[in-house]
């Protein structure tokens, strides 16, 4: 038997003005995907995203998330259908806490973001799960500090943490180690790497060790459309591929 | 992993920060005890006071909206207004004796046909900029005006609505002229509606008005019914900026085109930018100030008195950001670092 499809796209276009952002794409992910989504700055790797999770809408094509016609379904409905993504810039609340962040995404998941009769905190359950969260994390330390004064590398690792929060089907990653020193590079990589089996993920990821590191299959993206998809090896060995890239990086395992 | 039953003690912690944030504070009680000591300290100025409170309850209702859900508004006048009307009326015919003229009715009448009006308009405030915003609900505003204005026949028009009369507060309290019950009766509201609005933003509800404050594409991205959120707040806010009104129509037996002014959204956001946005107290303070310093300043110079006023907001806003709240924030972050340097 072959593996439940969990999201799809088909036919799927972005225009934005005259720019053709996404390109005809046509594309599918199965249950416990580990699939990365690769293409020089500018392919449209974000806009896809976007446009699958609702941000933006397209211009024409469709999706499907687990079998649901999901093309005019808000990111909103999305998220509750079971898709969850962090963000290329952070998206964060600067204002509150990482676990006032996480007890608010958990809230929203249960259906219980909008109970004003008791404080936050009084499902201990929550306050639990979100507890648990930060230490997956390794982030307990800043539990209760303002998102908005931690460093960096903590508000990239706070974003996967939101999206795990939401206990998806479906998670896609937009350069969740971008922008983070060397160092700290690895323990998001490593977070990733022990995300849930049964979670269908896409990585979008400049850095070719971490991609090679981290992939089952990859799809290249150039100027919007697929250009190539494989298995790494079939990816690394493609001379197409390294033409892509000439001139930004080298290709190798 | 190795025990399941009992959380760790980093759990143990975050529940108790968590939940201790929703404690009421020893500031808090000391405020609440010196506004019911006012009924004792300042005798004579009852009616200034009902006043501030009533001021206080329109803030609280701008804090809601734009200190905890970040939309701009200088709508909260006209719901401040159609509660003042909407008691009124109802106090006028129920003419002192029916049950139309019972206070506590009037003000979930006042309090509903704003919150009705206030959730119907609400739908233009979801979407556009904080500009649209501001002019959506400045152009809401001037409608209202327009038609108290308009339907004399109702509303006295210019020279306001006469022969406003509440029966006893829950029929045993009649209206005295000293402003004793007027006072009393206006407090009680205020703290009961703030206990409400305090237990409301202290809670997931709270909580996600915040998020939405903070970044919308986030709380989308989270699922968060953002529009249906803001349609709630807003009509909350609505609400209790109607019972402000009609809170101000009962104690002062009255309601004129002045209760639906434009500068009544205008003074109520002052208020709350003075006081500091975003701490449901900020409000309070700020109308205290406010009315305080127009009372005092008003003595000394009767002309001048919102030239000081404005200076006073200008060097506020410049030095110090998020208001007196803001001021006291800092300060006490500031000895606490000395403190713990020590
Ligand atoms: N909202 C928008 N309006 C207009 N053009 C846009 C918009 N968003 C993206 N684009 C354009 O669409 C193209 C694809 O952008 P996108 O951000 O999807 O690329 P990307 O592959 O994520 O790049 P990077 O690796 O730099 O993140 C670019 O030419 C970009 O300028
Ligand atoms: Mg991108």
């Amino acid at each position: 038997m072959s593996p439940r499809i969990l999201l799809e796209s088909r036919d799927l276009v972005k225009r934005f003005g005259g720019i053709t952002a996404t390109d005809h794409v046509t594309f599918s992910l199965p249950e416990g995907a580990r699939h990365a989504l690769i293409g020089p700055n500018g392919a449209g790797k974000t806009t896809f995203i976007n446009l699958l999770s609702g941000v933006l809408t397209p211009t024409s094509g469709e999706i499907f998330l687990d079998g649901a016609n999901v093309t005019h379904w808000s990111a909103r409905k999305r998220a509750h259908a079971g898709l969850a993504r962090t963000f290329q810039i952070n998206q964060l609340f600067a204002d509150l806490t990482p676990i006032e962040t996480l007890m608010l995404t958990i809230a929203e998941r249960e259906g219980e973001g909008s109970s004003w009769w008791r404080p936050v905190g009084a499902r201990t359950d929550f306050v639990d799960e979100a507890v648990a969260l930060l230490a997956q994390l390794g982030i307990s330390d800043i539990a209760h500090a303002r998102v908005g004064q931690l460093a960096y590398g903590k508000q990239r690792l706070l974003e996967i943490a939101v999206a795990l929060a939401q206990k998806p089907k479906v998670l896609l990653l937009d350069e969740p180690a971008a922008g983070v020193p060397e160092h700290e590079r690895e323990q998001i990589l490593d977070v990733v790497a022990a995300l849930p089996k049964d979670v269908a993920l896409i990585l979008i990821e400049h850095d070719m060790h971490l991609v090679f590191r981290f992939a089952k299959s990859i799809s290249v993206l150039v100027n919007g459309g697929l250009f190539v998809e494989g298995t790494p090896d079939e990816i690394a060995n493609d001379p197409r591929v390294r033409q892509v890239y000439l001139g930004e990086e080298e290709v190798h395992v | 992993m190795s025990n399941i039953t009992s959380p760790s003690p980093e759990a143990m912690r975050a529940r108790a920060v968590l939940l201790g944030r929703s404690r009421w504070g020893v500031a808090e009680i000391i405020f609440w005890i010196l506004a019911v000591a006012c009924y004792w300290l300042f005798p004579t100025k009852l009616s200034l006071l009902s006043e501030i409170a009533i001021l206080g309850l329109v803030a609280l209702s701008v804090d809601l909206v734009l200190g905890y859900a970040g939309i701009v508004t200088l709508g909260q006048g006209a719901f401040f207004g159609i509660g003042a009307y909407a008691a009124g009326l109802a106090a006028k015919f129920g003419m002192g004796t029916s049950l139309w003229s019972d206070p506590v009715i009037g003000l979930f009448i006042g309090g509903g046909v704003a919150a009705v009006i206030g959730f119907a308009t609400s739908f233009l405030v979801l979407r556009g900029s904080d500009m649209t915003r501001l002019m959506v609900t400045l152009g809401v505003a001037l409608i209202v005006d327009e038609v108290v204005n308009q339907m004399k026949w109702l509303t006295g028009g210019s020279d306001g609505l006469q022969g406003v009369l509440p029966s006893a507060v829950l029929g045993i309290w009649e209206f005295d002229l000293f402003g004793r019950v007027a006072f009393v009766y206006s407090l009680v509201v205020l703290f009961v509606l703030f206990v409400i609005a305090r237990a409301l933003v202290k809670s997931p509800f709270g909580l996600s008005l915040q998020a939405i404050k903070g970044n919308m594409l986030r709380t989308r991205a989270i699922g968060m019914p953002v529009n249906a959120r803001l349609v709630a707040v807003y009509t909350v806010a609505a609400f209790y900026a109607g019972v402000a009104g009609a809170l101000a129509a009962q104690t002062t037996q009255f309601a004129s085109p002045d209760y639906v002014a434009f500068h009544r959204s205008a003074d109520a956001m002052l208020m709350l930018v003075f006081g500091g946005a975003g701490h449901l107290y900020g409000g309070l303070l700020g109308s205290i100030i406010f009315r305080t310093m127009q009372d005092v300043l008003g003595n000394i110079t009767p002309q001048y008195w919102q030239f000081w006023l404005g200076v006073t907001l200008v060097a506020l806003v410049l030095f110090v950001r998020g208001g007196i709240l803001g001021l006291l924030d800092n300060m006490l972050a500031a000895w606490r670092r000395k403190g713990g340097a020590s």
